[in-house]
């Protein structure tokens, strides 16, 4: 009997995570810590550039703006990620059964990708309700990562396991319903399951899209004096000189995408983790 | 089309022509009798792996016909097991969950097929890896899930696309060795595709040399051996002479061909 390459079921926590984490950890402590030095000794006034200690107790007493702020900000990214991911997964889907949908459309959507969103932000803000424009801009730039890489992914199945599907899964009758039937077994059996890395990398990609996007558009529906996400909260600061306000403005969104990011890495992780190269140790 | 007795399919006056213009097939005529180990043995792109696909419906001809025996009606294609070149498991799917894809496609739940995903396995000498996934398997043992994944259906045709081609000269022998209890225990028909004489002799009861493409047949050789074939009948002087026999006539034919 021939041996097994391995058995693990997954890999440990090792010297290599732990380096991982403390690495990022090190240098970020290290560039506050010099900052913060800086700042002091060199009596930096807090309108130029302040102190981190003092965007730290920004954070804490601007809390209640900052957090609503946050919160709508929030709102935004995520409801624009949720539905650049329906729209995205569900063209995606159609594409892959319907040639004729897919060269109708695609093209459309490349031109809505290549486009910058902030040139089509002073529009929306025109045509649609501030909030709908706002979430707009989050789903079209959120959007085009998850559809073209769905795409990808449904397309890239092994012509053997297609086959295969063909064989065993061959129905008597080959009438259109019989058809569709099968093409929604391939579907649903082989290309979902194949299309999940590609698509979840899609996905990473579209989380910080989505949050730029919100930004963007609440940059845009600032300057017209409303909305009141962190995008506002940051051009507000500016105009009032609030510049440890606008620091951690910053640095909340800062976290906001790194959180976002992290729960989609782990999400990957724990669908890829048993068999996809992606998700296990890297070899360097 | 009216078959000898004995046959369970023919291929008839076949032609294949591909989109791309490439002809795999000229005039190919074959018959594959019920129990045998037939071997299609050629050089590489001289369509041996079309004819299997046209074997089990996966590809039309563009003349002629493939008749099986019985009722010309009836869909052959659930009493066929194939093996692929490559192992072509789901990498996202466990060992069992690989084996289970063809009773899962004809309407069987896991828990109706775990017995004969368990016997098929065991057949193969994988019971103890049924929860692995693929990455964690060496090259013969990946082989070994799909055989046990053809075989899971009880098939009365298998067909092999070159299986064991990628793998060293000792994991071949193995499962060279493993196929045939496997034929003799299951009692089903084996169409076997190899560019290798020697493990068409290891293997065959019948061996089809074929030309370059278009592909036809162009001679045809019974391997007068015993059944159980192992490691002392590949270091049998008659083995020896059998393989030279298949090389001749396969040089001879390639040199008629090229002229």
């Amino acid at each position: 009997m021939e041996r097994p390459l391995s058995t693990s079921s997954g890999r440990r926590f090792g010297k290599r995570d732990a380096l991982r984490i403390a690495l990022p950890f090190g240098l970020l402590a290290a560039a506050i810590a010099a900052w913060e030095l800086y700042v002091r000794a060199a009596g930096v006034p807090a309108y130029i550039l302040p102190a981190p200690s003092l965007i730290a107790r920004t954070i804490v007493s601007d809390w209640p703006v900052l957090s609503a702020s946050l919160l709508v900000t929030l709102r935004t990214t995520l409801l624009g990620l949720v539905l650049a991911l329906v729209g995205g997964v569900m063209l995606a889907v159609l594409f892959s059964l319907s040639r004729l949908v897919e060269y109708s459309l695609y093209p459309f959507m490349v031109a809505l990708q290549v486009t910058p969103v902030i040139a089509i932000a002073p529009l929306l803000l025109i045509y649609l309700p501030q909030d709908t424009a706002v979430l707009a801009c989050a789903w079209i730039v959120a959007f085009f990562p998850i559809l073209s890489n769905t795409m990808l992914g449904l397309q890239s199945v092994d012509r053997g396991l297609i086959d295969l599907f063909a064989l065993y899964g061959a129905s008597p009758s080959e009438g259109p319903a019989a058809r569709l039937r099968s093409h929604l077994r391939v579907l649903w059996h082989l290309r979902r399951p194949a299309a999940l890395p590609a698509f979840l990398a899609g996905l990473r990609i579209a989380v910080g899209l989505s949050l730029i996007g919100a930004v963007v558009a609440e940059m845009a529906a600032g300057s017209a004096g409303a909305g009141s996400g962190l995008a506002y909260r940051i051009i507000e600061s500016q105009y009032r000189l609030n510049i440890p306000r606008l620091f951690a403005a910053l640095i909340l969104l800062a976290i906001t995408g790194i959180v976002l990011f992290g729960a989609v890495a782990a999400i990957t992780h724990v669908l890829l983790r048993r068999w996809h190269e992606s998700a296990l140790a890297p070899t360097r | 089309m009216t078959l000898p007795p004995t046959a369970i399919l023919a291929l008839h006056r076949v032609e294949k022509c591909y989109e791309n213009g490439v002809q795999a097939l000229s005039n190919f005529d074959l018959t594959v009798f019920g129990n045998e180990f037939l071997t299609l043995l050629g050089p590489s792109g001289c369509g041996k792996s079309t004819v299997l696909r046209l074997i089990a419906g996966l590809s039309e001809p563009t003349r002629g016909a493939v008749a099986w025996a019985g009722a010309s009606q009836v869909d052959h294609r659930h009493e066929i097991g194939f093996v692929f070149q490559e192992p072509t498991l789901m990498p996202w799917a466990n060992v069992a969950d690989n084996v289970w894809l063809p009773l899962r496609l004809r309407g069987l739940s896991r828990r109706e097929a775990s017995r004969q995903i368990a016997e098929s396995l065991s057949r193969v000498g994988l019971e103890a890896f049924a929860a692995a996934y693929p990455r964690e398997l060496s090259g013969g043992m990946k082989m070994r899930v799909s055989i046990a994944r053809a075989l899971v259906m009880r098939p009365r045709l298998l067909l092999m696309d070159e299986p064991f081609g990628a793998l060293d000269e000792i994991t071949r022998f193995r499962l060279n060795d493993d196929l045939l209890r496997l034929k003799a225990d299951l009692g089903c028909t084996v169409v076997f595709v190899t560019h290798s004489v020697f493990e068409s002799v290891s293997l065959s009861d019948r061996v089809v040399v074929m030309s370059p493409r278009p592909g036809s047949v162009i001679a045809e050789l019974k391997v007068d051996a015993p059944d159980r074939r192992g490691e002392d009948f590949r270091v049998s002087s008659r083995y020896g002479e059998l393989c030279r026999a298949v090389s001749k006539v396969l040089s001879e034919a390639m040199a008629d061909k090229e002229a």
